[in-house]
């Protein structure tokens, strides 16, 4: 394989960076820690919500579904199996959604995409309940293990890790040629040979599978799981507001957005916890309107005195064709 | 027979949602994400009119109309507008005002909740047994499907034997094209948003008088009005009315046989069947 020598830098670097942030949990504990939990926590999951919704310019608004399928993952299972087959079980469970999920509306016109996936954490909670107060007794599911803070923050660095490592990779491979193509004209990409939807629907499923890992780990600091916590819709919201901060053009956009906004939403929920949703709302609404490219793609355009990347324009220009 | 006519009643009130919203995106080219928190606006202040000053749900339907009409105006001319001169295309603007109305969901959805707390509501409206072919039916129940039909064919007779109708559907049909007709797009166009937003403020007043309700409802509201919408096909009224009244009876049919916590899989179960056998609507003509 040839690698060109700039991205073997960026790759070196990332993993020091890495190894680095591993020490952290070594020097620092309870507030910092916990923080530092939910950055990595975001930090995986825009980042595997951008793997898809990046090249796509589909937005998925599903987030919590999958969140909550991989937490329910772990607390169905918790007491009869060790953790690390735990998370393969949401692996299973998250690509699974999406494929069903990928099947039914990929194949046509991104805005049914859209809205099967608005209702889609509801849908799962209303299932999730009803199998419980039918078949399962009782609501709520309570999930012990002996993880601490600092393993959860490890695992949620692994992940990080290996869900950069994977963007790289598809970039690099037949499967990112191809969304480039269909990012670039989707017409284009059919008369090539493109099977579109299948490339779709494979991003969409190691998109959904990673952010299933990321509520499977989560699921022992929640300890009593309820379908309403697990499959919050505030997940999804807060997952896109972020990596739309940061932008979505290149891997690490949305990296730049998680960390400012971690950092703030603690601090709201912290001093303003009944007005978090209309503050929340308000920042959202600001970034759409003052920076819809994110921060990377705005500094990106500063710099360069380039425009606007082209490939969001030809896709809809195609759509706007028929 | 009962869960027949149930069904068939609750689908008056999902007409309107879906009218409302099919105005909005189908002319204004808004997917408006924060439809469902108009309705549940409306169900509050209908609420609130009723149980503060004994005003009558029907005689609120004066006062929130307009009011809606107004406040959805004034949403399009400064949050949609602004979207819609940036967006070089359509799919473009498709992409921003889906990213803006699911802002403005939590924003509104956190305002009421700050103003009403969490809890569910609902009053007691003309709370009789009204009987229809031998059973009965509450007669709040069938005062909301007359009101609803009513609207609905105000707003039929309004969009095909009216000229400002004319206009609404002209630009549904071709924005460009309309520009050629010496028809005002931006205007029809903030019309048609705010016309929608009235309408599916009034389906919430209707709703609210024999539906319990709360804060978080409106993204399931907003479902099925996407779910009816689509399921007629984008712009269609009589395939909006026909959806909404099948998605009305399948609801019924699935709380009534089934479990009442199973209404949104029963949406999602018909949205799949569409999506799979009809992605075009029911009167839709399939793409060549």
């Amino acid at each position: 394989m040839n690698i060109p020598r700039n991205e073997l830098l960026a790759v070196g670097a990332g993993l020091a960076g890495a190894a680095v942030l591993a020490f952290l949990p070594l020097v620092t504990e309870g507030f910092w820690l916990s923080v530092s939990v939910n950055i990595m926590l975001y930090a995986a999951i825009c980042t595997a919500w951008a793997l898809f919704s990046g090249p796509t310019q589909l937005v998925s608004l599903a987030s919590a579904a999958f969140f909550g399928v991989g937490t329910y993952s772990v607390a169905i299972f918790v007491d009869v199996l060790p953790f690390p087959a735990l998370v393969l079980i949401a692996v299973a469970a998250g690509a699974l959604l999406a494929i069903l999920v990928g099947v039914a509306t990929l194949r046509l016109s991104g805005v049914y995409f859209v809205i099967f996936t608005l209702g889609l954490a509801e849908l799962m909670g209303q299932i999730v309940t009803w199998v419980q107060t039918n078949f399962g007794g009782t609501i709520g599911l309570y999930v012990f293990t002996d993880l601490t803070e600092a393993h959860l923050y490890w695992m949620l660095l692994a992940l990080t890790v290996i869900v950069f490592m994977t963007g790289w990779l598809i970039n690099r491979s037949r499967l990112g040629l191809a969304l480039r193509i269909i990012g670039n004209d989707e017409a284009v990409a059919r008369h090539v040979g493109v099977d579109t939807a299948r490339a779709r629907i494979i991003l969409f499923a190691v998109s959904g599978a990673f952010i299933a890992v990321a509520g499977a780990i989560m699921a022992p600091r929640y300890s009593y799981i309820t379908p309403d916590a697990a499959f919050n819709p505030m997940t999804s919201f807060l997952v896109v507001i972020m990596a739309l901060l940061g932008g979505t053009r290149r891997l690490w956009g949305p990296l730049v957005g998680v960390v400012p906004f971690t950092l703030v939403m603690d601090f709201i929920s912290g001093h303003f916890p009944n007005q978090t949703a209309v503050i929340v709302g308000i920042a959202f609404l600001s970034i759409v309107y003052v920076l819809p490219d994110g921060v990377t793609g705005q500094l990106e355009s500063l710099f360069r005195r380039r425009r606007p990347t082209d490939h969001s324009l030809l896709a809809t220009a195609v759509e706007e064709g028929r | 027979m009962l869960i027949l006519l149930t069904g068939l009643l609750l689908g008056g009130t999902y007409t309107l949602i879906a009218l409302g919203l099919t105005l909005q995106y189908g002319v204004a080219r808004i997917m408006n994400l924060a439809n469902g928190e108009t309705l549940v606006a409306a169900c509050f202040v209908t609420f609130w009119l009723y149980a503060g000053y004994a005003i009558n749900p029907l005689l609120g339907l004066l006062v929130i109309g307009p009011g809606a009409f107004v406040v959805n105006w004034l949403i399009y001319a400064w949050l949609m507008q602004p979207l819609v001169k940036r967006a070089r295309n359509r799919g473009m603007l498709e992409v921003d005002s889906i990213l803006a109305t699911f802002g403005l969901l939590f924003l509104f959805q956190g305002l009421m909740l700050q103003a009403f707390g969490g809890s569910y509501f609902n009053y007691e409206f003309l709370a009789q047994p009204f009987s229809i072919m031998g059973d009965s039916f509450g007669l709040n129940r069938v005062v909301a499907f007359v009101a609803a039909a009513v609207i609905a064919a105000a707003l039929y007779v309004f969009l095909y034997h009216t000229d400002r109708g004319t206009a609404v559907r002209a630009v549904a049909v071709d924005p460009r094209a309309a520009r050629l007709v010496a028809i005002d797009v931006r205007r029809t166009a903030a019309f048609a948003f705010a016309l929608g937003g009235a309408i599916t403020a009034c389906a919430g007043t209707l709703l609210s008088t024999f539906y319990t309700f709360n804060t978080s409802m409106g993204v399931l509201f907003t479902m099925k009005a996407l779910i009816i919408v689509i399921m007629g096909g984008v712009g269609d009224i009589r395939g909006a009315v026909l959806a909404a009244l099948v998605l009305g009876l399948t609801e019924t049919l699935v709380a009534s046989l089934l479990d009442p916590g199973l209404t949104l899989a029963a949406n999602y179960a018909l949205f799949i069947l569409v999506l799979l056998f009809r992605p075009q609507g029911i009167f839709g003509k399939r793409p060549a």
